[in-house]
């Protein structure tokens, strides 16, 4: 809403400068977005009258060289209008004078002719939008004023956006009573008007939906001159206020529905055939609106209908076929009063937010359609030269407002200090509110404040009006909270020993187009195709909700890498959407009260499973080369050995990992992770076809699992370590298995034959070779042995260690080289 | 005694000790390195050295001169002894200093041979928010990201024809009937908390939500929200407005405080806009703050009677305040960061200075 401060003023007589009332306002709770200084920026613009016009010809188009006195020698000046004569006054611009956005006028030679300045139109003075011809002045224009002054250009206006709560503030009258509240100065309500009573009822209206049309007003004016302008100080206001100038009959329902926002609507009388009838669309029902969109009605669409048909769709947009054009004599107003949701269901199934809609939506005065369509016919009576029909028709199905029973000690509850009585009661008054009664309040609101139903909507207006900076700061005392969830604190920790490992965290926008699932080589069976649609997505690259989190961690180490970070690990934690099958649609549950279990229940059951997992991809070099020796490229180990690393972050059970193949993977280089036997993710170097698909550089690796039920395993309380002091004793043994052999099975046997008493084993050696023969790898291994109670004898070592190797013989072939320990 | 002067035994000579020290001493000071004061210890204090020769003298004295004898010797042998580690340690240390110069190394030598990792910022305030809550008695409570309308909207006191609803453009899942969203703001988690957790409720929802709204500097389809929620007897908007002060005083610094400015939200009764003092110009009015001196923080006011309704709260017996602040936005105060696209470009570089910690 831009309400210029010249037209607040007419209603409230406020002293302050414009920063001041924009400051004020914005303490009682209206969003003044922007102040804006008009006028100000046209200097040296002064009332002209045309002497002579010598009409140049040998131009493409018609070009005037005029003479023009300001009052003193006239001056010669090129004009490509035609509209003016001699003896009409112009705004002119002489050499020295300033325009709108700095624009310095100096004399020049132009057509042939030297121009001494412009003649302006209503556009270069911001007057409008009209730069066909030259704003042309009263006759009574002092010749030599300065034009600035003469039509008090400069003016300052607010802009302001209107939360839906304050419906009333859309209009100038509204602005203004806050403004008179905020300074304390006598508001004049241009909605009070003397109304004569109806001679007999006017034309023909009924209204078959009560619910959706509470009022229906409409007034007649005959014989308007239809050449009749608008006044410039009325389309002045108008361009302010950021409309157009369209003709006098829209202007004033423009004026009127910004002065004091109650739309209304003006039809062209001979146009009209028979009763006007508000009612609901009917099936198939179309409507040419305003704007020249032919409009399908829907069923809930609340029309205004003639025995033509649809007219227009009730306070959203009129119709084309009844509309005012340049040639209307006879005007008929419509001042009405429509049901907001109706109205805000309108505007949106037809993406029509008309400054009518705007308005109803949030809420229109329940008592003003009568005092506007008066203003209304009192404008085309007195600008037009109309006469006004006596017979008046006024359809009133409002029910009385119903008063609120208010304890004013509630606002003292609310605002944490102490509000008296007699506040509470100004403060209300000053809102509009009727109030009697002691004890108890009854509070009965103002018809423009639909928004005032509840005691807690009376508390609000009492605390903003003394204002917010009067209530005290305190904190309130919770009781004692237990911190951190279980798995909140293994969260943080996870994040914390992923990142030292060298990980950069990343929050990418959890949407996958299908094209990406493509890119990873997913089977058409792979259930991670099976991605929830957006109905509305930002973008087509971001049609599904994700269920995986690679695409997203894929693009930005792609995005890394041109961008010329080329040793990059990422990581990622969050959810993914898992849609599962045969979920419901969400019930329309009540929210008038708390919903049984069972409600709940069904609401819950409408959602997806959103399970958190963890993610990381890694490419480039994991150890740089440098001073210290060669480095090491990122490759599947990197991955799998971070999958360990946050089940250990966590102190979860270690899992198990083994070979495993599927998509996005290279079918030999991926490991699967379990834990208690289920597979929670899996780890490794992605299939070339997807490096090619993706953009990833060659052997960049990923891995992908489940948090869950890692966290599940996370350990609460770790067992304190017994330490062992006598010396431990250390066995290398190199055994030969078949290559297909997972490491990871050697090392269980021979952990499992060595029993209690082996501390570790490591690995320190892989070899292949002619020695140890075709499709076979020797596998080295260092056991270390402890007792808690004794050093262990050689005896006991030499068994443990041919225990442990007999296992590994047992469980994978294992061929112990070199002599029996 | 008188008649025996053990002085006349010649290697015992008190002249000839002195010589034999003096000697000792000089041998080992003239020495240049360990082996020459090798040789030099074997000559002076060895089993042949002149001093160990005298010692075996003494058994040829009579019994009441051996004793002074002893002494005498003994005190030679002491100081020589004394020499010889002093001198030791002295050629010792020069070697040391001498070998352990030839391994010196260029200790300014660059080490980046393992890439840095960070925690995301985003994860980083989230933690760093739900602290400063926890210390007050708060918990972290969670929600889902996808959510049904009923929780984003009806319960929050948005009927399905509000206009707020339009105020902001929500992300549907298709089809839009099913009535399951993308969340639109953290305040469902508000209703989520109260219908499961018991009164009085102190709780703090940081977490991701999404707008319908087109990506530039400053606006993002997907950004982070920290609601924060307390229902309790007697709870005021003067609870409210300590609450927000001592946030903004942990978040921002012990000189910064909060205005609130009168706005509308259909789930809160009175609502307000919050406004943080500016903490580049303290109020005075600068740039960061386009002249202002307040700079837009966030929404708040005292849960609406409805939605407690809607949780199945007394409403005439509980009261509550709730509020909201976006986290990239309160990141983009607190270090100056200029772009929203940074937070969710994965640039490296974007997220390494914060390391693990905001």
């Amino acid at each position: 809403m831009r309400v210029p401060l010249s037209w607040l003023r007419d209603y409230a007589a406020v002293d302050a400068s414009a920063a001041e009332i924009a400051a004020a306002l914005i303490r009682a709770g209206l969003e003044v977005e922007q102040v804006e200084s008009v006028g100000r920026d046209i200097r040296g613009v002064l009332i002209g009258e045309v002497l002579a016009i010598e009409e140049l010809t040998e131009f493409k188009k018609p070009i005037r060289f005029c003479q023009v006195s300001v009052g003193e020698e006239p001056r010669g000046i090129v004009c490509g209008a035609s509209n003016f004569a001699v003896g009409d006054r112009v705004p002119v611009a002489l050499p020295g004078a300033v325009l709108p956005g700095e624009l310095v006028i100096t004399a020049r030679s132009t057509y042939g002719r030297v121009s001494d300045g412009m003649i302006c139109s209503s556009r270069e003075l911001r007057l409008g939008d009209d730069h066909t011809g030259i704003l042309i002045l009263p006759p009574d224009a002092p010749i030599g004023a300065d034009v600035a002054d003469y039509l008090d250009l400069s003016d300052d206006v607010l802009d302001i956006a209107v939360t839906p709560d304050r419906g009333y503030c859309l209009s100038v009258r509204g602005v203004a009573r806050e403004a008179a509240t905020a300074f304390g100065v006598a508001f004049r309500d241009p909605g009070s008007v003397q109304l004569a009573a109806a001679a007999k009822p006017g034309y023909d209206v009924v209204i078959s939906d009560a619910d959706r049309c509470s009022r229906f007003v409409a007034r007649v004016v005959r014989g308007i001159d239809p050449s009749a302008a608008t006044p410039d100080w009325m389309r002045r206001r108008l361009v302010l206020s950021g409309l157009r100038s369209i003709s006098l009959a829209v202007d004033i329902t423009n004026y009127l529905l910004l002065d004091l926002g109650q739309p209304l609507h003006a039809y062209d009388l001979a146009k009209l055939s028979g009763p006007i009838v508000v009612r609901r669309a009917q099936p198939g029902e179309s409507i040419r609106t305003l704007d020249g969109s032919e409009r399908l009605a829907d069923a809930d669409d609340l029309l205004i209908t003639d025995d033509s048909g649809p007219i227009g769709i009730a306070g959203v947009m009129g119709g084309a076929t009844t509309e005012v054009d340049p040639g209307t004599r006879d005007v008929l107003i419509e001042s009405a009063h429509f049901e907001s949701r109706g109205i805000s269901r309108s505007a949106a199934r037809h993406r029509l937010p008309s400054e009518a809609s705007k308005r109803f939506e949030r809420g229109v005065d329940t008592d003003l359609q009568a005092a506007a369509a008066e203003r209304a016919v009192r404008l085309l009576v007195e600008l037009g030269g109309g006469v006004a029909d006596d017979a008046q028709t006024d359809i009133d199905l409002r029910t009385p407002s119903t008063a609120i029973s208010f304890d004013a000690d509630a606002v003292s509850r609310v605002g944490g200090r102490p509000y008296d009585a007699a506040t509470v009661r100004a403060r209300l008054a000053d809102v509009g509110c009727d109030v009697s009664g002691d004890g108890p309040l009854s509070v009965t609101p103002p018809g423009w404040r639909p928004d005032l139903t509840d005691p807690i909507d009376l508390v609000e207006e009492v605390l903003r009006l003394e204002g917010y900076d009067s209530i005290p700061s305190e904190l309130p005392t919770a009781p004692a909270g237990r911190g951190l969830t279980r798995d909140q604190r293994l969260l943080r920790r996870l994040g914390r020993a992923i990142a030292d490992a060298g990980y950069v965290e990343v929050s990418s926008y959890p949407f996958v187009s299908l094209a990406d699932l493509d890119a990873l080589q997913l089977a058409a069976d792979d259930p991670r195709r099976t991605a929830l649609a957006l109905a509305n997505p930002v973008s087509d690259h971001d049609s599904h909700l994700r269920t995986t989190l690679l695409p997203a961690l894929l693009s930005a180490l792609v995005r890394n890498v041109s961008r010329g970070q080329v040793d990059v690990g990422l990581f990622e934690l969050g959810a993914v959407y898992l849609p599962g099958t045969d979920r419901p649609a969400a019930p329309r549950t009540s929210a008038a009260g708390r919903p049984s279990d069972a409600e709940l229940a069904a609401l819950d059951a409408a959602l997806p499973a959103q399970p958190v997992r963890f993610a990381a991809a890694v490419t480039g070099d994991r150890e740089r080369s440098g001073h210290w020796g060669r480095g090491r490229a990122a490759d599947w180990s990197d991955v799998v050995e971070l999958g360990r690393l946050v089940c250990r972050a966590v102190g979860a059970r270690s899992p198990v990992v083994r070979a495993a193949a599927g998509a996005p993977f290279h079918p030999g280089r991926c490991a699967e992770f379990l834990i208690d036997g289920v597979v929670i993710g899996h780890a490794g170097e992605l299939h070339p076809r997807v490096v090619a698909a993706t953009g990833v550089p060659v052997r960049t690796s990923v891995i992908e699992f489940d948090l869950a039920p890692v966290l599940a395993t996370a350990v609460d309380v770790v067992p304190g370590p017994e330490l062992s002091t006598y010396p431990a004793a250390t066995v290398d043994v190199a055994l030969v298995v078949d290559v297909a052999t997972p490491a990871a099975e050697v090392e269980s046997a021979l952990r499992l034959g060595a029993g209690a008493l082996l501390e570790d084993v490591r690995l320190f050696d892989v070899y292949r070779g002619a020695q140890v023969g075709e499709a076979r790898v020797s596998l080295a291994y260092t056991l270390t042995m402890r007792a808690v109670d004794h050093t262990l004898t050689d005896e006991e070592v030499r068994a443990i260690t041919r225990a442990a190797v007999s296992a590994a013989g047992e469980k994978v072939g294992a061929v112990l080289r070199g002599p029996t320990p | 005694m008188a008649d025996y002067d053990p002085v006349a035994v010649s290697p015992l000579d008190a002249l000839n000790l002195d010589a034999m020290r003096s000697a000792a001493l000089a041998a080992f000071e003239a020495a240049t390195d360990l082996d020459q004061l090798s040789a030099a210890r074997n000559a002076h204090s060895g089993d042949r050295a002149p001093i160990a020769l005298a010692r075996s003298e003494i058994g040829a004295l009579p019994p009441q001169a051996r004793k002074d004898a002893g002494q005498r010797i003994n005190s030679v042998l002491a100081d020589i002894k004394a020499g010889l580690g002093a001198r030791t340690e002295a050629l010792e240390l020069e070697r040391d200093s001498r070998v352990l110069l030839d391994e010196r190394v260029d200790v300014t030598l660059p080490w980046d041979r393992t890439p840095r990792g960070a925690r995301h910022p985003l994860t980083m305030i989230q933690e760093r928010v739900a602290d400063v809550f926890i210390a007050m008695g708060y918990e972290v409570a969670e929600g889902p990201e996808v959510e049904t309308e009923w929780h984003n909207f009806d319960a929050l006191n948005l009927h399905p024809d509000h206009p707020a609803r339009s105020m902001q453009d929500t992300i549907y899942l298709d089809p839009p009937e099913r009535g399951v969203l993308l969340r639109t703001h953290t305040s469902p988690v508000q209703m989520r908390s109260m219908l499961s957790r018991p009164l009085p409720l102190y709780v703090v929802c940081p977490g991701r939500v999404f707008r319908d709204d087109a990506i530039d500097a400053t606006h993002s389809p997907v950004f982070h929200q920290v609601e924060g929620l307390a229902v309790d007897l007697g709870i005021t908007m003067a609870h409210l407005r300590g609450t927000l002060d001592h946030f903004a005083r942990e978040m921002f610094g012990p000189d910064l405080r909060t205005r609130l400015r009168p706005s509308y939200f259909p789930f809160t009764e009175p609502s307000a806009e919050v406004d943080l003092l500016c903490f580049g110009c303290k109020g005075a009015g600068c740039r960061i703050c386009s002249g202002e001196g307040w700079i837009e923080w966030g929404g708040c006011g005292m849960v609406h009677p409805n939605v407690l309704r809607a949780a199945g709260i007394d409403a005439d017996r509980y009261s509550g305040f709730a509020f909201g602040m976006g986290l990239e936005r309160t990141l983009m105060f607190r270090h100056g960061i200029t772009d929203i696209r940074h937070f969710f470009d994965g640039d490296v570089r974007f997220a390494r200075p914060f390391g693990s910690e905001v």
